[in-house]
């Protein structure tokens, strides 16, 4: 792209940043998550606000982890987030009721078998 | 399912002390209070900062400096979990804001009183915090999820609050005869109305009954303020510094203390806005979020221009 086009675009781009913040003036919302050691799950903390993913990770640096709480950090934005319907629950959830076969406790073992 | 049968099961949750989640049903009712309990909260915990970021810059050592600067910011990390879980139940941040600069929302009272002297410091720690983390451990059970979370988190950074305090306490009243002195006019100044932190008494309270029953609110305002009491009497002891009430007797047969009656016409006045401070700390507290606005703006800024930078380079590849 020569210089002067590019130049343009980026003027073009800074004036839409503009107007999307007279449109909105608070930051979009971030769901954030904790591996509070290595070799563990990251796990939901809470949520923040802020700008963008990079800013959103320090603010959750700041806002979760003050006391050593983690060793790394994701985050989403809260949007992005598809949650299943807590009123579909028991359709949902239910059928792995009946099929308690998929349990370990399930089978009888002959007492001689020690380690299974 | 019907609105009846939505009920029920909202109901059937509460009873068997299953948490509310954001996506649950729920009443309008149940929302409406949470939003402003946890909103009320929030607002206190970002207010609660005012008092004490006072003394940071003339806090008498580095250890003293750093352990205040500490507490604050942790006071700021309570209003950001309490604004987030407020937030799960549909009000934006901005709302929230605006209600508290405006005035229609409150904030804990306590917050409205100077601090005057370093020993202040110490007797909000002791005492404000103390009776903070009375009323929120409770709170780590209550009914809804987010709610109940974040409460947790507070509860966890809150220890170490009360007991910075009680070591400034600890140390002015181990010291020379005026920091001694000074402790206890502290102590005589914060007592009251960390009394009044607790809330109006029970029989003036009327939703207590539906909040306990919601699971929001796990003891009453005079539960609370009597356990809060009962335990501060023995600390003051460990102090070596005098109950600032005359009345204070142990109940053989309550097997609690009696106290002395609180001024409720003084809590009534701080909390309709003719506390000594409330002026000052709105005004602050407005003044902070208006000269930050170019921040929050620029960041912004920056951040759709790093996002157009990106999309720029993505179609020059
Ligand atoms: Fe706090
Ligand atoms: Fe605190």
């Amino acid at each position: 792209m020569p210089a002067k086009q590019q130049k343009r675009t980026r003027i073009v781009y800074i004036i839409m940043a503009q107007q999307e913040i007279t449109k909105k003036s608070e930051w979009p919302l971030w769901e954030v998550f904790i591996r509070s050691k290595a070799g563990l799950d990251h796990k939901h903390a809470g949520s923040l606000h802020a700008a963008d993913a990079q800013m959103a990770i320090e603010n959750a640096r700041d806002v979760y982890t003050r006391r050593m709480e983690g060793v790394s950090i994701w985050v989403v934005e809260s949007k992005n987030i598809h949650a299943s319907d807590p009123s579909e629950a028991n359709s949902l959830y239910d059928p792995a009721n009946d099929k308690i076969y998929r349990h370990p406790t399930f089978y009888n073992l002959p007492d001689e078998v020690k380690y299974m | 399912m019907t609105v009846h049968s939505f009920q029920e099961h909202f109901d059937s949750l509460i009873d068997r002390e299953i948490s509310i989640e954001p996506k649950d049903w729920m009443p309008d009712d149940y929302r409406k209070t949470l939003i402003r309990q946890i909103s009320q909260h929030a607002h206190s915990e970002i207010v609660g900062m005012l008092p004490e970021g006072n003394w940071i810059t003339r806090a008498p050592s580095l250890r003293r400096k750093a352990v205040l600067l500490a507490k604050v910011q942790d006071e700021a990390g309570h209003g950001l979990y309490l604004y987030s879980a407020a937030e799960t139940l549909g009000i934006s941040r901005d709302e929230m804001y605006d209600q508290l600069h405006s005035g229609k929302a409150k904030y804990s009272s306590i917050f409205n009183y100077p601090t005057l002297t370093w020993a202040d410091m110490g007797a909000i720690g002791w005492l404000v915090d103390g009776a903070a983390i009375m009323n929120q451990v409770p709170l780590c059970r209550a009914s809804y999820g987010p709610y109940a979370r974040a409460m947790v988190r507070v509860c966890k950074e809150e220890s170490f609050h009360q007991r910075q305090g009680f070591e400034i306490m600890l140390t002015l009243a181990k010291g020379t005869e005026i920091q001694k002195k000074m402790a206890q006019d502290a102590f005589n100044r914060w007592w009251w109305p960390s009394l009044m932190m607790f809330g109006p008494p029970d029989a003036e309270s009327p939703n207590t009954a539906q909040s306990v029953r919601w699971r929001i609110k796990r003891l009453t305002n005079d539960e609370l303020r009597q356990k809060f009491v009962d335990v501060t009497v023995e600390q003051a002891k460990v102090l070596g510094l005098d109950m600032p009430d005359k009345d204070l007797k142990w109940n053989e047969e309550r097997g609690h203390y009696d106290f002395g009656a609180i001024d409720w016409e003084e809590f009534k006045n701080v909390v309709k806005g003719n506390g000594p401070c409330n002026k000052q700390r709105l005004e602050t507290r407005k003044q902070a979020w208006e000269e930050g606005k170019w921040v929050r703006d620029a960041a912004m800024a920056h951040a759709e221009k790093r996002n157009a930078r990106k999309k720029e380079a993505a179609k020059a590849a």
